[in-house]
């Protein structure tokens, strides 16, 4: 299995990691029989993400997107966060293996779901 | 970094600097083809059956029972679809188990879809066949059995003795892929009493793309390639002469050597499944630990996934390999490790060191340093480690 340079380095060095206590939104997407979960936990000030943790079980690709996702939106306005691709994640690390495509979909899923959850605590 | 440590010897071994001198002189050389007439193509016919009586030494069968075939796949592919193309007038019916090499199960589901009816049997935790289940599935359909002796996941022993004499007993024919134990262990086919028995060169320290049927003198089977009637007409193609004379210098240098490597490697995966066990919490081990290949150990680290740890040690020069479903590229993970009843997750999480000759104490001290911080920067990374 090839990865980016990027991929490995996200994989290996993150610090993106670990669980934010008083969140203000959680996403917990995948399936462990797959073997990919993923939870996302974001903390939201004056409509902004403020701080953003992941905590994943799965393969290279899967840390990788975590992380890398958690990048992209870390001090952006909340709904231009909403809008982040998978895509977007994918070209990020400079590319993911064909087969691993559907680990950045799930980074996509897990944003999205912890600012639902955001939201719906927010109405 | 590159591989400096290699854990992978079930996947493949480095050939043998002694088999490759062997192999050398028969590329350019000794060319010839061993089916012409003059005496270079005598000397190169000399060679092959010099290896064959090598490669018939090592398993104690005759020499005229080794059939040359391009692999272990190739190997369980003419063991089984031969048996059942022969037999089909008598009957239609195979039993095979839950956990044999892909080379065995697809050639199963292949003949299942042209009229014949195969029973997977199940295995327990350890992943060992029970006999009595064998004995219960067979019917008077079943022509042929055909169960591994060592499993190349968790090294899980058979025991094929006791599991060839229910099917003689009905007079059914018997097939093992015996491809991680011959080399590693005595593998004796008059001992054994089995009709039929896949071996391959690149696991005993021969070339790529070699392997071997034995063939029972007496059993019939029905051939998967025509053309000039090589191998008494059961695998028609010009010999390959270096890869031959290889794999068969390989099967000499195995059987004067195993006892000594047994003797040198046992003790190191026992050691490293002691320290693994001391130094990570939550680990599994897979198989049985007693009736195992003894340079196998097979296990699961919780909350965590195979491939992630592939990675974290290849990237500090090891090479290891996983059931989890992302080292293989596909959706589910080990179908071996799911027979003997682990959790997906379990799976997922599961490494599989396989050691070799070429390993050394220093090799084994290193991933025993090594793997614990592997483990916890995953864990630490892992919703289910955090949240228990």
């Amino acid at each position: 299995m090839m990865y980016t340079k990027k991929v490995m380095e996200h994989f290996q060095n993150s610090q993106n990691y670990g669980k934010i206590e008083d969140a203000d939104g959680i996403g917990k997407v995948g399936n462990s029989r797959c073997g990919d979960v993923m939870w996302i936990y974001i903390k939201v000030k004056d409509g902004k993400i403020a701080d953003a943790k992941y905590e994943t079980f799965g393969c290279v690709a899967a840390i990788a997107t975590s992380s890398m996702a958690i990048d992209m939106i870390k001090g952006k306005p909340v709904d231009q966060a909403l809008s982040i691709t998978n895509k977007a994640v994918a070209e990020a690390l400079d590319g993911l293996p064909p087969e691993k495509m559907h680990c950045s979909v799930l980074a996509e899923e897990g944003i999205k779901s912890a600012i639902e959850d955001y939201q719906q605590k927010n109405k | 970094m590159e591989t400096k440590y290699y854990f992978d010897y079930n996947a493949t071994t480095p050939t043998d600097p002694r088999v490759v001198e062997e192999m050398n002189k028969f590329f350019i050389e000794n060319f010839h083809n061993p089916s012409s007439f003059y005496r270079k193509a005598g000397e190169a016919n000399f060679a092959v059956q010099k290896a064959r009586e090598r490669l018939a030494e090592l398993i104690n069968a005759g020499s005229s029972e080794i059939i040359f075939t391009s692999g272990g796949t190739e190997s369980d592919n003419l063991a089984v679809q031969g048996t059942a193309y022969k037999l089909k007038e008598k009957g239609n019916h195979i039993i095979t188990s839950r956990i044999e090499h892909p080379a065995v199960l697809k050639t199963c589901k292949h003949l299942e879809k042209n009229g014949f009816q195969v029973t997977y049997l199940p295995v327990d935790r350890y992943g060992f066949v029970d006999p009595e289940d064998l004995k219960k599935n067979i019917t008077d359909a079943t022509i042929l059995v055909s169960i591994m002796h060592a499993n190349n996941e968790t090294g899980t022993l058979q025991p094929i003795k006791e599991l060839v004499k229910i099917a003689h007993h009905k007079g059914i024919y018997f097939h093992t892929d015996a491809v991680q134990s011959t080399g590693k262990i005595p593998v004796d086919v008059r001992d054994l009493d089995v009709d039929l028995l896949s071996f391959s060169s690149h696991k005993i320290y021969g070339p790529k793309g070699m392997g071997v049927l034995y063939k029972k003198k007496t059993i019939k089977i029905t051939p998967l390639l025509f053309g000039g009637g090589h191998e008494k007409g059961l695998r028609a193609g010009t010999e390959n002469v270096h890869g031959i004379v290889g794999m068969g210098k390989a099967a000499e240098i195995a059987r004067l050597e195993m006892a000594e490597e047994k003797k040198k490697l046992r003790p190191l995966r026992d050691r490293l499944q002691k320290e693994i066990l001391e130094k990570i919490p939550e680990v599994i081990i897979n198989g049985d630990t007693g009736k195992r290949l003894f340079n196998t150990l097979n296990l699961s680290v919780k909350y965590i996934e195979g491939e992630a740890m592939l990675a974290m040690l290849d990237q500090q020069g090891f090479a290891l390999s996983s059931g989890s479903a992302c080292s293989s590229g596909s959706l589910d993970p080990s179908h071996v490790l799911l027979a003997i009843g682990l959790k997906h997750e379990e799976a997922h999480g599961s490494l599989r060191i396989s050691l070799g000759k070429y390993n050394s104490r220093e090799d084994v001290e290193k991933l025993i340093e090594v793997l614990p911080a592997v483990v916890e920067r995953l864990r630490n990374v892992s919703p289910f480690w955090q949240n228990k």
